[in-house]
């Protein structure tokens, strides 16, 4: 769980000459040539057309590949890390799949359970009454006692959500988060993690640091400040909302006006 | 332009060169297999070190989380075997002790020797072996096809994300598992067999009283029948665990790829479980 402050004047990620290929293909480059800083507090969206490997480049970011070339840091440390000495610093990074990706074999509120039982800074009533706080937030208490595959994607996704927020961690990056859901969904998405960047109760109300992939952009335009777009292996950092509606991109403006 | 399939040197004229000389396709053939051995070889052994130096480190790391997991597993792939080796037990104390009685009963004072035979056939090879099999059979494919599915749905990334080794999480509760699994197992179908040889002979009249059986028995046991035994079906268990687990979990997969795994997994499994029992052999025959 992360205990210690970030120091607001180390960006939270620095990419510099990066170079992403894809985790199940290693001869197919994502990006090239990436030189992307995020700030402590931002809410980014990266837009992308499907299939052009957002998922790829989000699970780059989040340290679960290895960059081809380049450097990158997170909140000045390396990545990625997959050392037990740095996991501390690692576990300040959360990541939230496109479909939860759950552990099958365990109910809902195992899922969620799981890395606070793992990495066990908490006893076990402390769990449970955070694994319950979750639950409640993220609406899933009828489901607490279900295995994934009995819950529909939608609440999948919100599962995936709860056991990213367990550790609270300073940072969130989140594959597609609105992809297949309906617009009662689409809404409670959007709300909360605009209440995570200004800070919410359940990750000690700290405002987090938020990335999200997206192949729409629009939904996105009240919530998130700062805006990328990844398109035949570049990512495009065009910063707020205006250069993005100014940007001469085409998928940019693809992405705008679908 | 050489001719396609033609050799790059001049080989000298033989007849018996002609003769015997194999197509091409078959030398490529046996390359291509040699190769994939080797690189399964290399592949399952580098798991198998992985595999050791997380057991060791992250011994005494998330207890809460891993000893569950080794208890299910236990459970699984032994606990829940139990009643078929209670009928493996009875079918083969039945089948060596009916086989060597109609034939040893030719012999003169043949009915002294079935304690022995008990022991080497049943202590030292076959029961060891069988269960290992049995084991594998019923629980090594489950570990591939559970671990091909979890590969392919991203449960390995989502566990790497939570800051966990998928190795500590999903391979070591399935290596202490199948471990403790196949030595208890063997234990009890040696046990069983056993006495359920005796049966045998008790119905076929057979003059040989229970003392007499067990002293029989009691008197060709060795304390290197008990150390080999442990060491041989812990070894077995491991292999299968690391075999399975190696398959299910090492290289990505798609989900129509499973089935191909679990076949590749259970013929290596058999291969090598056989050639430990043959190394096994060398050393019982070396005591």
């Amino acid at each position: 769980m992360s205990e210690t402050p970030a120091n607001p004047k180390i960006p939270v990620l620095e990419m510099r000459g990066v170079t992403v290929v894809s985790l199940k293909n290693p001869d197919v480059i994502v990006a090239e040539g990436v030189n992307w800083t995020v700030k402590a507090g931002e809410f980014w969206v990266v837009g992308s057309p499907q299939h052009s490997g957002k998922t790829d480049f989000l699970m780059a970011v989040g340290g679960l590949s290895s960059p081809a070339s380049g450097g990158y840091d997170f909140l000045g440390e390396r990545m990625p890390i997959f050392e037990e000495s740095r996991m501390a610093h690692r576990l300040k990074l959360g990541f939230v799949f496109d479909g939860g990706q759950l552990l099958g074999q365990l109910t809902v509120s195992e899922n969620i359970a799981l890395p606070l039982r793992y990495h066990g800074h908490l006893s076990v009533d402390e769990i449970e009454l955070r694994v319950r706080s979750l639950l409640e937030i993220t609406e899933l208490v009828p489901w607490a006692n279900s295995t994934p595959a009995n819950v529909g994607r939608s609440w999948r996704q919100r599962v995936g959500l709860a056991r990213a927020l367990a550790l609270q961690p300073e940072v969130l990056l989140l594959d597609s988060p609105l992809t297949g859901l309906d617009g009662r969904h689409t809404a409670w998405w959007l709300g909360f993690l605009d209440q995570l960047s200004r800070g919410h109760g359940i990750v000690g109300g700290k405002p987090v640091t938020l990335v999200v992939t997206a192949d729409d952009l629009r939904p996105w335009r009240r919530y998130t400040g700062r805006v990328a777009c990844l398109s035949n292996r570049r990512l495009i950092v065009l910063g707020d909302w205006r250069a993005a509606e100014d940007s001469k991109e085409n998928v940019v403006q693809e992405l705008l006006s679908e | 332009m050489q001719e396609a399939g033609s050799t790059t040197f001049a080989a000298p004229p033989s007849r018996a060169r002609k003769r015997w000389k194999l197509p091409r396709f078959y030398s490529d053939f046996v390359g291509r297999q040699v190769f994939a051995f080797l690189l399964a070889l290399h592949g399952v052994g580098a798991f198998a070190l992985i595999t050791l130096g997380v057991l060791l480190r992250n011994f005494r790391v998330a207890q809460p989380v891993i000893r569950p997991l080794i208890a299910r597993e236990i459970h699984r792939a032994g606990v829940q075997l139990l009643p078929m080796f209670f009928f493996a037990a009875v079918a083969l104390g039945f089948l060596v002790i009916g086989q060597t009685v109609s034939w040893l009963t030719r012999v003169e004072a043949a009915n002294n020797w079935l304690g022995n035979i008990m022991v080497i056939v049943v202590v030292r090879e076959i029961g060891p072996l069988l269960t290992a099999l049995l084991v594998l059979a019923r629980v090594g494919t489950a570990n591939v096809v559970e671990l091909g599915t979890a590969r392919a749905m991203g449960e390995v990334e989502a566990l790497e994300a939570l800051g966990i080794d998928p190795v500590h999480y999903f391979v070591v509760p399935r290596v202490a598992g199948m471990a403790v699994g196949v030595f208890s197992l063997t234990v009890y179908l040696i046990l069983g067999t056993l006495v359920s040889g005796y049966l045998w002979v008790f119905i076929q009249e057979v003059p040989l009283l229970p003392g007499d059986y067990f002293r029989q028995l009691a008197g060709a046991l060795g304390y290197m029948d008990f150390a080999l035994l442990a060491l041989k079906t812990c070894a077995f268990g491991f292999i299968i665990a690391i075999v399975t687990c190696y398959h299910g979990l090492a290289q990505p997969l798609q989900l129509n790829e499973i089935s191909r795994a679990t076949v590749r997994a259970v013929g290596q499994s058999t291969v090598a479980c056989i050639l430990l029992d043959a190394l096994f052999i060398i050393l019982y025959l070396a005591a």
